[in-house]
């Protein structure tokens, strides 16, 4: 499946990075999901969880306190002020 | 032992052990540089992303409509002027140089026509600073200066920015400058000054991502237009003063190694001053006893002969 380069970021530190195929994450008007080539798009997070399911590493699931989602065709981008990483599953 | 030697001695003690201090803060100083550098590494991720979504949003023809954040106020009639000094003293003149910048930009708003230039004041010393002279220091945070967390950074911005909404006419301000002291390297920091809001989209630096020009027209955005800018640029300002910070907190360590190494320097100068002081005085004392054992012996050999 194809990958797509993702960056989960917070202030003072990168949260993970790393390939992904798929992103799901919630923004001010509804939850959205990210396959690779998706149209480059700049998203408000509200505070929900945000779900990475990493190339053959399972799914993170990280809390965001609110924040941005960019999607450029250089990858997926989630800026988020406060990040707690939820749950991990490999 | 005579008085002079004594007291020559005494003070090389005295200066030894000072020395023996600022040798360890000098190193300890040193330490801290790195620690603050990898801070602002770390925080780099973050503050590249964000600018680089700032840009995009802020380029012609992306937004139509013009935030109030991004729009400068026909009348400028009060400015906030944020000053990033430290917590502690021993750091030369780490803090004065900021509060100089300070003072003059001060004097530099009230000539462009700001009545008022409020003080939003970070660290202990500019606190002191402004409270000696008698001025307003009711918005000022201290107790982080070396080490700042983002949550600083955001109770700095959120108060700003409440100020700027308010606007000079309810009491809050039209314009918010920053001083604080760049870290461009071990060897040089410089204290800068710049506006932070109104934010002129000019001013976003580049930043080293290849991201293309003229994706930004293609881009689709949730929430559509200015709702991504009322959520965007708050946090743009937060993580600029968090960038600010860390800087600050780098440049802190790297003005207290200086000062603490150049403390050492003259300790040794004065301890080998003083020890040449000590044995000139010694000397003299052991001139001194010769003389009087000679004198002595001279005096009896003449008393024996008149006998």
């Amino acid at each position: 499946m194809a990958t797509m380069q993702v960056d989960l970021v917070a202030p003072d530190r990168m949260v993970w990075s790393g390939e992904a195929e798929f992103v799901r994450a919630r923004t001010v008007d509804g939850e959205i999901g990210i396959l690779p080539r998706h149209i480059p798009l700049l998203g408000v997070l509200v505070e929900a969880p945000v779900t990475i399911r990493r190339a053959g590493e399972g799914e993170l699931v990280a809390n965001v306190s609110g924040g941005f989602l960019s999607v450029s065709a250089e990858g997926v981008k989630i800026l988020a002020e406060t990040v707690e990483i939820e749950g991990e599953t490999s | 032992m005579g008085a002079q030697l004594r007291e020559a001695r005494r003070r090389i003690k005295s200066v030894q052990s000072t020395k023996k201090i600022t040798r360890a803060m000098e190193l300890i100083a040193a330490s801290r540089i790195v620690k603050a550098q990898q801070r602002i590494a770390a925080s780099r991720p973050y503050a590249d992303a964000i600018t680089d979504v700032v840009r995009t949003v802020t380029a012609p023809g992306v937004v139509s409509e013009d935030h109030p954040l991004t729009t400068p106020r026909e009348t400028v009639g009060a400015s906030a002027l944020l000053l990033i000094t430290s917590d502690r003293g021993l750091a030369g003149g780490y803090s004065a140089n900021v509060l100089r910048a300070g003072e003059q930009t001060t004097a530099r708003l009230r000539e462009q026509g700001s009545s008022t230039v409020m003080p939003f004041l970070v660290g202990r010393k500019a606190v002191g600073f402004y409270r000696f002279r008698g001025r307003d220091v009711s918005h000022s945070w201290s107790g982080f200066s070396e080490q700042p967390s983002y949550d600083d950074a955001k109770a700095v911005a959120d108060d700003l920015l409440e100020n700027f909404v308010k606007g000079s006419s309810d009491g809050g301000v039209d314009e918010i400058h920053l001083v604080f002291t760049k870290f461009e390297s071990m060897a040089t920091q410089r204290v800068t000054v710049s506006r932070l809001l109104p934010l002129d989209p000019a001013d976003v630096p580049e930043t080293d991502s290849e991201e293309e020009a003229g994706q930004s027209a293609l881009m689709e955005f949730e929430p559509e237009g200015a709702g991504v800018l009322d959520a965007l640029l708050p946090r743009y300002l937060t993580a600029r003063i968090y960038a600010a910070m860390l800087d600050a907190a780098a440049s802190e360590q790297a003005a207290r190694r200086r000062a603490m190494k150049s403390a050492t320097d003259n300790a040794d100068e004065l301890i080998k001053k003083l020890t040449r002081d000590a044995n000139a005085a010694r000397q003299a004392e052991i001139t001194q006893e010769i003389m009087e054992i000679v004198g002595g012996a001279e005096a009896l050999a003449g008393a024996g002969r008149d006998q």
